[in-house]
């Protein structure tokens, strides 16, 4: 069974409280900020592992991305994947979901052979969940999204669950397909030193615009469809008055504000004792 | 030329999700900002659905565009999404709304690729600029970023939004105008892909998006002990128990059904208390429309206290118990 991964080189998510735009350039600053993999895209990788090890085949990782995302291709290497394709070229650049499905779709067209295809659910960064799709979409094979248990029937076909809101969905998929996988999926492994060994000495293709069978038009910026604006960062601020006073009069304040804000509240407060009869019960 | 705003009505064993009503209502607020006439259009698939065509009237649509069908009872991409490519091929929408839930999450990208035209994912706002443009604000790393994006060159204009990030409006009662999809062809026998079964379970008490007072965990609570404390705080107020990110992957709640955040829920109670919130933008985001927001929280430098009304400044363990012991 041969399966392919897409990764996504993203700043790590631990620190995106410290993203900020810089007021002059108004660009995004994210220096300092390490670039992993897109932490459920290990979901991804662990599944095609596990495929492999019951079915045999190859695990093949593919990004789109600028030149140094080798070194996040060379983790994926040292999880346990085969071999790793970089597609990169300043004609990718400025894509968006529609672009960069194209460019993996052309790039996994050029690996070849296939039976399923995994990628993250969405990406920690511009987390808007739709490469998996689109992909499935350019490469006209079945796809399924947020995909949270996988059970192979043989190597023609997987059942497959999906997670929905307050609840999940059944499927039955026949290969090729294409997978977006969620982090409950599975755990992924963690790296051993033999793993990074090993991943030194295994292949990465690096492929560029005049490596694929691609219509120009369809690339990068010229090649999606959204376009971006403006960019802030949002006014979260509130007045922030703190509490002075003992445990029991801050709690007493609390009720009583929740009161005022509208909430039927039945609580023994103090300033209830005295009231008349002994307060609100 | 009419302007054409549709939203896809997304149902389940015959239940609208809440998010279409709320996006009709955005429907109408942005077809008042077009010049010119505007109709507002729902697309509703299943099977035995003509029963919500009043509901989706009486919130917006003007005209409702539907699929019924056996095969069409359970969603399947590889089904609906060709039924809404070639509707949209033949109408020409202007702008097309999806929901940002697990189906229109992979619904609407997937009309898009087969329109070769663009999606907003998880917008927070919607409006019409001066040039009669779609702009949709989309959050990115966590919420912290909010960017603008247009489609400016190809239709329809598409953006999905999540659930609770926009208000139901109220209720207005119109006679639908119902439009018969011919789906006689559809067969959802032969596909690859076949849709087994769905199962939906509403979960216990009240549901965190109508509560109207929300007690809510970050990871300082530490403890399944204390999420059961926020539970029945909850439980007294006729309230909710909410949880950050961390809370979760630690297995204190019960699950994702209670996770606030940009990749969790958005809710907008009357009041907000949150126990050892930290403050992180991808939480807050997903309450920042809350009536009265409090904190309690030890540590008197924590960022919460900046996007806080009210701060308390001691420890949550202590502040729980009191208000265990006075709220009855």
């Amino acid at each position: 069974m041969n399966i392919i991964v897409c990764i996504k080189p993203v700043p790590d998510p631990q620190y995106y409280d410290k993203v900020s735009i810089d007021p002059a350039t108004k660009r995004i600053t994210r220096e300092g900020i390490p670039t992993i993999i897109n932490p459920v895209d290990k979901n991804g990788i662990e599944a095609a592992l596990q495929l492999k090890k019951t079915y045999g085949g190859k695990v093949t990782v593919i990004t789109m991305a600028p030149p140094n995302a080798v070194e996040n291709l060379r983790e994926a290497l040292a999880m346990g994947a085969d071999e790793a394709v970089l597609l990169s070229d300043r004609a990718f650049g400025g894509a968006d979901t529609l672009a960069t499905s194209y460019t993996l779709a052309k790039g996994i067209e050029k690996i070849g052979d296939y039976d399923v295809i995994f990628c993250g659910a969405e990406s920690a960064d511009g987390a808007t969940a739709q490469v998996a799709s689109q992909l499935g979409e350019w490469l006209t094979i079945p796809h399924l999204w947020n995909v949270f248990s996988l059970e192979p029937q043989d190597d023609k076909a997987l059942h497959v669950k999906t997670k929905v809101e307050n609840g999940s969905m059944e499927w039955a998929v026949k290969l090729p397909c294409l997978l977006g996988v969620a982090r409950e999926l599975n755990k992924p492994r963690f790296i051993s030193a033999m793993g990074i060994i090993k991943a030194k000495n295994k292949p990465i293709a690096i492929w560029g615009k005049v490596d694929l069978a691609v219509e120009d038009e369809r690339l990068g910026l010229t090649g999606s469809p959204t376009k971006a604006g403006e960019i802030f960062t949002p006014d979260l601020k509130r007045k922030g008055e703190i509490l002075t006073g003992t445990l029991e009069e801050m709690v007493d304040t609390v009720i009583e504000r929740l009161r005022t804000a509208g909430v039927n509240v039945q609580a023994t407060t103090k300033a209830c004792d005295c009231c008349e009869g002994g307060g609100q019960k | 030329m009419t302007h054409k705003i549709w939203v896809f009505a997304e149902q389940v064993n015959g239940v609208l999700d809440r998010v279409t009503l709320e996006l009709l209502t955005k429907a109408k607020d942005l077809a008042g900002k077009l010049e010119g006439k505007t109709e507002i259009a729902a697309v509703l698939l299943g099977k035995n659905v003509k029963g919500l065509c009043d509901t989706l009237a009486d919130y917006g649509a003007e005209v409702i565009y539907v699929g019924d069908s056996a095969e069409l009872d359970l969603y399947n991409p590889m089904l609906y999404a060709p039924v809404i490519t070639n509707l949209v091929k033949e109408e020409d929408p202007d702008i097309f709304l999806f929901g940002a839930t697990a189906i229109g999450s992979e619904l609407g990208p997937t009309v898009a690729a087969q329109l070769k035209t663009g999606v907003a994912a998880h917008c927070v706002e919607l409006r019409i600029n001066e040039n009669g443009l779609l702009v949709s604000s989309v959050p990115s790393f966590g919420g912290k970023i909010l960017g603008e994006i247009l489609v400016p060159d190809n239709r329809p204009q598409m953006a999905s939004v999540k659930p609770g990030i926009f208000v139901q409006g109220e209720k207005e009662t119109r006679e639908p105008s119902i439009h018969w999809l011919d789906v006689t062809d559809l067969k959802a026998e032969g596909l690859p892909l076949k849709a087994l079964r769905i199962d939906k379970k509403e979960p216990k008490g009240v549901p965190l998006e109508k509560a109207e007072i929300v007690f809510c965990g970050g990871y300082g609570i530490g403890s399944k002990e204390n999420w059961a404390k926020l539970e029945t705080l909850a439980a007294r107020v006729g309230g909710a128990a909410a949880c950050t990110r961390p809370v979760m992957d630690e297995g204190w709640s019960p699950g994702e059904h209670v996770m606030v955040g940009t990749s969790g829920k958005s809710i907008r109670p009357k009041v907000y208390i949150g126990f050892g919130i930290s403050g992180a933008t991808h939480h807050i985001c997903g309450m920042k429309d809350s009536g009265l927001v409090i904190n309690v929280n030890r540590d008197e430098h924590c960022p919460v206290f900046e996007v806080s009304d009210i701060g308390i400044v001691e420890d949550l363990n202590k502040v729980l118990d009191q208000l265990l012991m006075t709220i009855q």
